[in-house]
C-alpha cells in the first residue's frame, strides 16, 4: 500500500488535518495538568484547610474540563468529517473506476469481491483514519511529555525506558508484519462468503425447486469456516501485542523500582522523585496501549488499502483510443462492415469463436442473423459497440474502425437489446429512462407502444410506477423482454441490434413489434438475431452462421434456393405445416 | 498505579450498526443483546475459561501494582536491598504470569467471538434458504450480502471487546462504590450527585448514536445493494452508456451514507472524552464539598483524603461502561439487521404432512385455482385442469397470460387465493413441501447456473447421479457435443451464472439438469426458447421418450414443440380460453388455430 495512492482523497480535508493537532494539544495539556491539580487540591488545599484555595483550584479544574470537552468535540467533529469524507471519496473513486472496467477486468476481481472492496474495505479505511486522527498525535504527545518529565527527574533511570521502548517497537513491528498476510487472506475469505451468498440469492428458485438447501449450506459452511479460521488466526497474532507490551512495561516498572530503590537507598534520588518517575512510566504505558491499538487497526487497514489500491490502479483493458479521443468522429449513417474479423474470448484457445467474418450492411437496411446454438451470433453483434475488441481484422461503422470512435459516441448511437437482458430495482419508468434520461412521457409511451409494452404496463395497479425487483423478477419473461426493447428504442439509435429479443414473446406480438419497428426507425440500421424463419425472412439480407463462420448470406429467397443450412432450418420449422 | 489492562479493547472493531426503523426502543436493543448472549452461551466451557483467565489477569495486574507500595515502604525506606531483590523477583513472576493469563484471555475471547459470529452467519444463511420467494423478490441482493459482511463486523466488534470490557468495568465499579460507601456514606452521596446527570447525558448520546448507526448500516446496505446490482448488470450499463448516470446515482447514495456515518461517528466519538471530563468535574465538586465539610464540620481529614483517592478511581469505570455500552449499542444495531432476516417467517411448514402417495402415479389436478402475487392484482382465475398420469399438457398463450405462474404454483412457491392443487388426489398443501418438490424437476424460463464445472452443474439435478448418467442426460439434451468442445469438456468451470456460454447452451445445460433428476413430473417453461430449431428437433425426440412415463407440463411459444401434447391449454388473461388436443383445437378454428397458422407466414 502506497500512501500516495490515498492522499488525493484527503485533499478536501486539508483544513481538518491542520486544525486537529491544535485541539489535540489543548486536550493533552488539560489531561496532563488535571492530575497535577488533583494532587495540589488535596495536598495544599485540604491539608491546609484553605477554602479559597480549594475553590480556586476546583474551579480551575472545572474550567479546564470544560475547555477539554470543547476541544474534544471540535476534534471529533473534524475527525468524523475528515475520516468519513475520506471513505466517501474512496468509494466514489472506486465506483468510478469500476464503471470504466471492461468485462475482463470485472471477471478478474469478481463482482462479489468488488462489492466487498467498495464497502467493507473502505469502512476499514474510515475507521483507521478516525483512529489515527484521534490517537496518532495524541498518544505520542502524551508519551513525549511523560518522557521529558521522566528524564528531567533522573537520566540514569531513563535508560530503562531507552531499552524497553525499542524492544517494544520491534515486537509490535514483528507481530504486525506476521499478521498482515492473514488480514489479506481474511478479506479474501470475506469475498468468498459474499460470492456464495450472491449466487445463492441469484439461483434461489433452482435451489428451492431441487430442494438443494442442505447442499448449499455445505457450500456456505466451508467458506464460513475458512473465514472464521483465518479471522481467528489474524486476530490472535496481532492481539499478542497487548500482553507483550504489558509484560515489557511491567518489567520496566520492576527495573525502575530495583535501580531507583537502590538510588534512593544511597540517597542519589529522592523518594518523591522515584514515585513520580513510576507514575510517568504508567503514563507512557497507557499512551503506548492506545498507540498499539492504533497500529493493530492500521495493520488491518493496510490489507484493505492494498485491495482498494489494486482496483484503483488496474488499467481498464478496453478504453478510448488516442485516435478516438482526438478525432471525435460521429456516427451519421449507420453503415456497418466487418473486415476479416476473427475473435477469441480466450486468447489461448485454438479455435476462434468468430472466424474470418466479413460482411457489410448498408445504412437503414435490415440484416438478420440466424444460426445454430453457440454459433457466435451474440458474439458477433457485441463487437459492434465494442463490448469486446476484435482479435484480428476490423469492425467499421460508417467506414471508420470502431476503435477510432469515442466509446461514448459509439455506444450512444448503437442500441443493443441483449439476449440475456436485465432490468434493475426501481420503477418501470426509471428502467425505461436508461434509454434516454431526457425522454418525455410521450416519448416513453410511444416507445412502449412500439414494443407492445404499453398495454400491459398500464394494466398493472401502479402502471409505469410499478416497482421491479432486482433483475425484473416480478414481470413475466415476455414482459421483461418488451420493457427491454422499449428501453433500447428510447435511445433512437442509428443502429439497433436485437439479439433474440422476442424469444419469450408470442408470435402475434412478435409480428406486431416488427411491424411497429419499421415505421418507428426509418433511418436506423437494424440487426436482428432470431431463431424463427418468420422473423428473419423479410430482412434485406440474412447471414447464416455455423460454428463461428458465415456459411451463407443473401435474401430469403436466394438462401432458400442455394443454402443447405438455411434449407434445413426452414424445413425444421415447416415440417408440421403440411401436416396441419 | 493504574496500569490495568481494563480499557483496552481486544480486537479490531468494525463500524456501527442497524435497520431502517429510526428510533429503536431500548427493549429491542436488550433483546438483541440477550440473543447474542444466547449464542455465546453455547460455549460455556470456553466462557468459563475466559472468565477465570480474565480474573487472574486483572488480579495479577492489580497485585503487581499493589506490591510497589510495600516494596518502597518496607524495603527501599528501610534500605533492605535483599528484601527489595526478593520482592522484585516476586513482581517479575507476577507480571509474567499476568502476561500469560492476559494472552490466554485475549486469544480465547477471539476464538469464542469468531466461533459465535460464524454460528450467526450460518443461522442467517440457513434461514435465507427457507424464506418465501416474495422476500427475495423485494430485497436487493447486495443489501442482504451486506448483512453477512458489514453488519457481522459490528457484531464481531461487540463480541470481541465490548462485552468482556463491560464485565470488568462493572466489577471494578461495584468494588469502588462499595469502598466509598464504607468510608463515608455522606460523601458518597455528594460524589454521586453528578452521576444522574452523567447517565442522562450518556443516554442522550447513546440514543442518538444508536439511531445514526442504525441509519448508517441501512445506508451501507443500500449502497452495497446498488453497487452489486450495477456490477452484475455491467453489460447493460455499458450498452446504454449508463456509466455516468450510475455514478451520479451512486454519489447520491454515497452522500446519504456519508451524512449518517458522520453523525454516527461524531456522536459515538464524543462519549469517552465527555464522560472523562465530567468525572473530573465531579471529582472537583466532591473535593470542594469535602473540603468545606472538613473545615466547617470538622470532618475527618484522613478519611477525606482516602475517600478522594477512590472518588478519583471511580470515574474510570463509569467512563468505560458508558463508552463500551455505547459501542455495544451501535453493534447491536447491526445485530438487529441480522436478526430481522433470521426472524422473517420461513415458508410455512406443513403440520402433520400426509404421507406422499407411493408410488406416484402423477395425476395433477388444479381445482378452481385463483391466485395473485399481490392482493391488488389477481393473475389466475378459476383454473380447473385435470392432468392424468403420464399425460403431457401444454400451456400456450400471450406473454403475461399467467403460464409461468401456473407452473410456479406446483412446487408451492406461492400460496393460493382459493382452490386447491392435488397430486394423486392429495392436496399438495397437505404434503411435506420438500418431498413434493423432490417429485418435480423444473426448467425455468430464466436460466440459472452455478460457479462450478459443467458436470456438477448438471448433477445438481440429482446429486447421486454418476458421471455416466450425467453424460447420458447431456446427450439427451443435445448438450454433449458442445460440451466436448469446451476447453476442459465436462470439467470446464462455468463462471458468473454461465456467462461464458451462449444463451442456448445455458438452456441445454438447464434441460440436462432437469432430465438427470428423473422425477415423475417434468416441467419445462420455455426451455428451448433460445435454442435453434434444428437442435430443438434433435432434443425433442429424447425429451418425448423421457416424458413417456412422466406427467409433464410444457410451455412454449413455438407451437411445433407442443403439437403432440395430450392436451393443450390456451391461457388468456389468467383464464383458460381453449382446451383440447392439437387436432381438436385446430378444428375449433379459434385463437389457437390462428396462432398456429400464424407462425408459417
Ligand atoms: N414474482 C411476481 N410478482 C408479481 N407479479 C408477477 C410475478 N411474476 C409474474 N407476475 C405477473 O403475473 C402475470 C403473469 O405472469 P407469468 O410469468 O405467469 O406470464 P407468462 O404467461 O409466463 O408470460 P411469458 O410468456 O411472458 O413468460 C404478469 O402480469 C406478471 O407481470
Ligand atoms: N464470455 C465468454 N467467454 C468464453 N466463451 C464464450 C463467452 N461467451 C460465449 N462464449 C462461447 O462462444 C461461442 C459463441 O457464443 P455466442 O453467445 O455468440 O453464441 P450464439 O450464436 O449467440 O448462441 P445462442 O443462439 O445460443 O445465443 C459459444 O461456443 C460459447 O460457448
Ligand atoms: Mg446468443
Ligand atoms: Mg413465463
Amino acid at each position: 500500500m502506497k500512501l500516495s495512492t490515498f492522499t488525493p482523497y484527503t485533499k478536501s480535508f486539508r483544513k481538518a488535518f491542520l486544525i486537529i493537532p491544535f485541539f489535540v494539544v489543548i486536550d493533552v495539556f488539560c489531561e496532563i495538568v488535571q492530575p497535577r491539580l488533583m494532587s495540589i487540591i488535596v495536598d495544599d488545599g485540604i491539608l491546609h484547610k484553605d477554602i479559597n484555595y480549594i475553590l480556586k483550584i476546583g474551579l480551575a479544574m472545572i474550567g479546564l474540563a470544560i475547555v477539554a470537552i470543547v476541544a474534544n468535540l471540535c476534534n471529533i467533529y473534524y475527525s468524523a468529517h475528515a475520516s468519513v469524507g475520506f471513505a466517501t471519496n474512496l468509494r466514489t473513486a472506486l465506483f468510478r473506476k469500476i464503471q470504466s472496467f471492461a468485462f475482463a477486468d470485472t471477471d478478474y476481481f469478481s463482482s462479489a469481491s468488488l462489492t466487498t472492496r467498495l464497502t467493507n474495505d473502505t469502512n476499514m479505511m474510515q475507521q483507521v483514519m478516525m483512529m489515527c486522527l484521534r490517537m496518532l498525535l495524541r498518544a505520542p504527545l502524551m508519551m513525549v511529555f511523560a518522557i521529558i518529565f521522566a528524564v528531567s527527574i533522573n537520566k540514569d533511570l531513563s535508560i530503562v525506558m531507552a531499552i524497553a521502548l525499542p524492544i517494544l517497537a520491534l515486537s509490535i513491528f514483528i507481530l504486525l508484519r506476521k499478521g498482515l498476510p492473514f488480514f489479506i487472506k481474511m478479506q479474501q475469505a470475506v469475498d468468498r462468503v459474499n460470492s456464495v451468498v450472491q449466487e445463492n440469492l441469484l439461483n434461489v428458485r433452482v435451489v428451492k425447486a431441487f430442494v438443494r438447501q442442505d447442499f448449499e449450506k455445505k457450500k456456505f459452511d466451508k467458506v464460513n469456516f475458512d473465514l472464521m479460521d483465518v479471522a481467528t488466526k489474524a486476530s490472535s497474532i496481532v492481539v499478542l501485542i497487548m500482553p507483550v507490551m504489558q509484560l515489557v512495561m511491567g518489567l520496566s516498572l520492576v527495573a525502575v523500582t530495583w535501580f531507583g530503590g537502590q538510588k534512593v537507598m544511597t540517597g542519589t534520588l529522592a523518594l518523591g522523585g522515584l514515585m513520580s518517575f513510576l507514575s510517568y512510566i504508567t503514563q507512557i504505558l497507557i499512551s503506548l496501549m492506545l498507540l498499539s491499538l492504533t497500529f493493530m487497526m492500521i495493520s488491518r487497514a493496510i490489507a484493505s488499502g492494498d485491495r482498494i489500491e489494486e482496483v484503483l490502479e488496474k488499467q481498464p483493458s478496453l478504453t478510448d483510443t488516442a485516435e478516438g479521443l482526438q478525432n471525435r468522429y460521429a456516427i451519421t449513417a449507420g453503415r456497418i462492415a466487418f473486415k476479416q474479423v476473427t475473435f477469441r474470448y480466450n486468447l489461448q484457445s485454438e479455435k476462434p469463436n468468430l472466424d474470418n467474418i466479413s460482411f457489410e450492411v448498408k445504412p437503414a437496411t435490415t440484416l438478420a442473423i440466424i444460426g445454430g446454438t453457440g454459433s457466435g451470433k451474440s458474439t458477433l453483434v457485441q463487437l459492434i459497440p465494442r463490448l469486446y475488441d476484435v482479435s484480428e481484422g476490423a469492425v467499421l461503422v460508417d467506414a471508420i474502425d470502431v476503435r477510432n470512435y469515442q466509446l461514448q459516441e459509439l455506444r450512444s448511437q448503437i442500441a443493443i437489446v441483449l439476449q440475456q437482458n436485465q432490468l434493475f430495482s426501481g420503477t418501470i419508468l426509471e428502467n425505461l429512462k436508461w434509454g434516454n434520461e431526457q425522454a418525455t412521457e410521450e416519448d416513453i409511451y410511444a416507445a412502449a407502444r412500439i414494443a407492445c409494452a404499453d398495454d400491459f404496463i398500464r394494466s398493472f395497479p401502479s402502471g409505469y410506477q410499478t416497482l421491479l425487483g432486482q433483475g425484473g423478477v416480478n414481470v413475466s419473461g415476455g414482459q421483461k423482454q418488451r420493457i427491454c426493447i422499449a428501453r433500447a428504442l428510447l435511445k433512437k439509435p442509428k443502429i439497433l441490434i436485437m439479439d433474440d429479443s422476442t424469444s419469450a414473446v408470442d408470435i402475434d406480438t412478435d409480428r406486431k413489434i416488427r411491424e411497429g419497428l419499421k415505421n418507428y426507425l426509418q433511418n436506423t440500421t437494424l440487426l436482428i438475431i432470431a431463431q424463427r424463419i418468420s422473423s428473419v425472412m423479410h430482412a434485406d439480407q440474412i447471414l447464416v452462421m455455423e460454428e463461428g463462420r458465415i456459411v451463407g448470406s443473401g435474401s430469403h429467397d436466394v438462401l432458400l434456393q442455394t443454402n443447405t443450412s438455411y434449407q434445413e432450418i426452414y424445413q425444421s420449422q415447416h415440417l408440421q405445416k403440411e401436416e396441419a | 498505579m493504574s496500569t490495568s489492562n481494563k480499557s483496552i479493547p481486544v480486537s479490531l472493531p468494525g463500524p456501527g450498526s442497524s435497520r431502517r426503523i429510526k428510533n429503536e426502543k431500548p427493549q429491542q436493543g436488550f433483546k438483541a443483546l440477550w440473543r447474542l448472549m444466547r449464542y455465546l452461551s453455547s460455549q460455556r466451557l470456553m466462557l468459563l475459561l475466559i472468565l477465570i483467565s480474565l480474573l487472574l489477569g486483572t488480579a495479577g495486574t492489580l497485585a503487581g501494582n499493589y506490591l510497589l507500595r510495600p516494596a518502597i515502604n518496607n524495603y527501599v525506606l528501610k534500605k533492605d536491598i535483599v528484601g527489595l531483590g526478593h520482592i522484585a523477583l516476586v513482581m517479575i513472576g507476577i507480571y509474567i504470569a499476568t502476561g500469560i493469563f492476559n494472552m490466554l484471555q485475549y486469544r480465547l475471547t477471539i476464538k469464542v467471538a469468531q466461533k459465535t459470529i460464524s454460528n450467526l452467519r450460518n443461522d442467517l444463511f440457513d434461514r435465507m434458504q427457507y424464506l418465501p420467494l416474495q422476500f427475495y423478490d423485494t430485497h436487493q441482493h447486495g443489501d442482504l450480502m451486506s448483512r453477512f459482511t458489514n453488519d457481522m463486523d459490528t457484531v464481531s466488534d461487540a463480541l470481541n471487546n465490548s462485552i468482556t470490557q463491560l464485565l470488568i468495568s462493572s466489577i471494578t465499579l461495584l468494588g469502588t462504590l462499595a469502598l466509598m460507601l464504607y468510608i463515608s456514606p455522606i460523601l458518597s452521596i455528594i460524589a454521586l450527585i453528578m452521576i444522574p446527570l452523567m447517565l442522562y447525558l450518556a443516554k442522550l448520546i447513546i440514543n442518538k448514536s444508536k439511531s445514526f448507526f442504525a441509519a448508517n448500516q441501512a445506508a451501507l446496505g443500500n449502497a452495497n445493494g446498488y453497487v452489486e446490482e450495477m456490477i452484475s448488470g455491467q453489460k447493460v450499463v455499458k450498452v446504454f452508456g449508463h456509466e455516468n448516470a450510475a455514478i451520479e446515482q451512486f454519489e447520491q447514495l454515497n452522500q446519504v451514507l456519508r451524512e449518517k456515518a458522520t453523525k454516527a461517528q461524531f456522536y459515538s466519538g464524543m462519549m469517552m472524552p465527555l464522560m472523562a471530563n465530567m468525572s473530573t468535574i465531579n471529582y472537583a465538586l466532591t473535593t470542594i464539598a469535602g473540603g468545606i465539610l472538613v473545615i466547617t464540620r470538622g470532618f475527618d481529614l484522613g478519611g477525606l483524603t482516602a475517600f478522594l483517592q477512590y472518588a478519583r478511581q471511580f470515574g474510570r469505570p463509569v467512563n468505560e461502561i458508558s463508552s463500551q455500552y455505547n459501542s455495544l449499542q451501535a453493534a447491536l444495531a447491526g445485530a438487529e439487521r441480522i436478526f430481522a432476516v433470521i426472524d422473517t417467517a420461513p415458508e410455512s411448514e406443513t403440520i402433520d404432512p400426509l404421507p406422499m402417495p407411493a408410488p406416484i402415479q402423477g395425476q395433477v389436478t388444479l381445482s378452481h385455482v385463483n391466485f395473485g402475487y399481490v392482493p391488488e392484482k389477481q393473475v389466475l382465475f378459476d383454473i380447473d385442469i385435470d392432468v392424468k398420469p403420464g399425460q403431457k399438457i401444454a400451456f400456450v398463450g400471450e406473454t403475461g397470460a399467467g403460464k409461468s405462474t401456473i407452473i410456479n404454483l406446483l412446487p408451492r412457491f406461492y400460496p393460493l387465493l382459493s382452490g386447491d392443487i392435488l397430486l394423486d388426489k392429495t392436496s399438495i398443501f397437505k404434503l411435506d413441501r420438500n418431498e413434493l418438490r423432490k417429485k418435480l424437476s423444473i426448467v425455468f424460463q430464466d436460466t440459472h447456473l452455478f460457479t462450478d464445472t459443467v458436470m456438477e452443474n448438471i448433477r445438481y439435478g440429482r446429486l447421486t447421479a454418476t458421471d455416466d448418467e450425467v453424460i447420458a442426460a447431456a446427450k439427451l439434451a443435445a448438450a454433449d457435443s458442445f460440451i466436448m468442445q469446451l476447453p476442459q469438456g465436462y470439467k470446464t468451470e462455468l463462471t458468473n451464472d454461465g456467462a461464458n456460454l451462449s444463451q442456448g447452451q445455458r438452456q441445454l445445460i438447464n434441460i440436462a439438469r432437469a432430465t438427470v433428476a428423473n422425477t415423475p413430473i417434468l416441467i419445462l417453461d420455455e426451455a428451448t426458447s433460445s435454442i435453434d430449431t434444428r437442435t430443438e428437433i434433435a432434443i425433442q425426440e429424447g425429451i418425448d421418450r423421457l416424458m413417456q412415463d412422466k406427467t409433464s407440463f410444457v410451455i412454449a411459444h413455438r407451437l411445433s414443440t407442443i403439437r403432440n401434447a395430450d392436451v393443450i391449454c390456451l391461457i388468456e388473461k389468467g383464464r383458460i380460453a381453449e382446451f383440447g388436443s392439437h387436432v381438436e383445437l385446430l378444428k375449433q378454428k379459434g385463437k389457437y388455430y390462428r396462432l398456429y397458422m400464424g407462425q408459417f407466414d
